[in-house]
């Protein structure tokens, strides 16, 4: 196994060829937020909250898809970077629908914990309050549009894990949006297994069990790791 | 201002009191704080019904939903020298924000006082009594210039505190934190 030798944050760090530069922040202990980043789903650079400084270049690379390389020089914290991680934040915040008080995953959500990091203690951009729908046909779970950042966990677990491909992500711009089958109604999909992994990985208040009332919801994503680590290494008993 | 009682106003805009039910939850350093300032205006803490002039701290809670709404905030800012956007429904327009999803203030008074009424429902129509709703309800940032945003729903009495304390003595509080600027 080749390793690459690297700078980040001032420190040096080795770690194996084929590693992200977000893999090699986090082993040298670089604290860099993200949202859409799951281990054990494929990284996709959906959120740009990753986003780090790489010597020589003006361009911000997302760290989730960037491979380490050897010599690299990698910032994970500027004045620039902490901007542009706070406009993230306030760009989804305002452009969907996301009242905390009354959500189900208040107190448990990535997306309101992420201000907190960030420093959000008020938007400086207009809310949109755009008009969205809610899916609650399913008999055991729903989807709040309202609430959905688009990050995409929920599509890639259903493809990437459970093999069912429930989800995919419909329609452009402002009209995106996450849709279960060819746009149908979520029930209405029999690829559905009802599993629920969606629910689980989904790091908002969008995805949820009908059951949840407001603060109720809490996402597990560490199930998904435990089976995803279980089949990569077969190990079944914990 | 450190020796003098600073002057200290609240206002309720559109919100349910609930930041003013927490500010009172403050209970036995409300004593502390009517020693050290002198509450000016405020729906629970003052029969004064204008809003004063020459006020060093004003906590505003609620989003700016009705034409008395706008009026009040617009004599708030006027007259103080720190506006504190207290509470999720100043800073994001919150709950009272979620019928600008339907897009208009008259989409909201049909759906509310006709659509959902028992046959004898009627537009509120009372000039000069009852206040015209604006378009949208609007976070106050977006109306008048903010010193201070004071998170929560509501700001529990201990990050309220952390925000006066500073405040009282002449200072800005730098509030950072899930204990202090957590939405929710």
């Amino acid at each position: 196994m080749s390793v690459c030798t690297l700078r980040i944050d001032n420190r040096d760090v080795a770690i194996a060829a084929g590693a992200s530069v977000l893999e090699a922040a986090r082993a040298a202990g670089a604290a860099i937020p993200t949202l859409c980043h799951l281990d054990g789903l494929s990284p996709v650079a959906a959120c740009r909250l990753c986003l780090v400084e790489l010597e020589g270049s003006d361009k911000l690379q997302a760290a989730c898809v960037t491979a380490v390389a050897d010599g690299m020089q990698v910032r994970t914290d500027s004045p620039r970077l902490r901007e542009i991680r706070r406009s993230v934040i306030e760009l989804l915040f305002t452009e969907g629908n996301h009242v905390c008080a009354i959500c189900v995953a208040n107190g448990h959500c990535e997306l309101q914990d992420l201000a907190v990091t960030v420093g959000m203690d008020h938007s400086r951009l207009p809310y949109r309050f755009p008009d969205r729908h809610v899916d609650l046909s399913h008999p055991l779970f729903g989807l709040d549009h309202n609430r959905c950042i688009l990050c995409s966990r929920c599509v890639r677990v259903c493809d990437e894990v459970e093999g069912a491909h429930v989800w995919d992500i419909g329609w452009r711009g402002e009209h995106c949006r996450i849709i279960a089958g060819l746009d149908e109604p979520w029930e209405a999909v029999n690829a559905c297994t009802h599993c629920g992994k969606c629910v689980e990985v989904c790091p908002t208040g969008a995805l949820f069990h009908k059951a949840d009332t407001s603060e109720e919801k809490q996402g597990h994503p560490e199930r998904l790791q435990a089976l995803v680590h279980a089949r990569n290494h077969q190990q079944w008993q914990p | 201002m450190t020796n003098a009682k600073i002057r200290l106003a609240t206002v309720w805009l559109a919100g349910c009191s609930g930041c003013h039910m927490s500010f009172l939850d403050l209970d036995e350093w409300l004593l502390e704080l009517a020693e050290r300032a002198e509450i000016v205006y405020s729906p629970v803490a003052s029969d004064i019904k204008t809003f004063p002039s020459n006020v060093d701290v004003c906590l505003v809670e609620g989003g700016v939903a009705n034409t008395d709404n706008l009026e009040l905030l617009h004599q708030v800012r006027a007259n103080s020298r720190v506006l504190v956007s207290f509470g999720d429904c100043a800073i994001t327009a919150n709950i009272p924000g979620m019928r600008n999803m339907l897009n208009g203030a008259d989409p909201v008074l049909r759906r509310s006082y006709l659509e959902l009424a028992d046959g004898s429902g009627q537009l509120p129509h009372a000039p000069g009594i009852v206040p015209e709703l604006l378009e949208r309800v609007v976070p106050v940032h977006e109306l008048v210039p903010v010193d201070v945003w004071l998170p929560g729903c509501p700001p529990s009495a201990e990050r309220i505190r952390a925000a006066l304390e500073p405040l009282l003595a002449g200072e800005m509080p730098q509030l950072s934190g899930a204990d202090q600027i957590r939405f929710g």
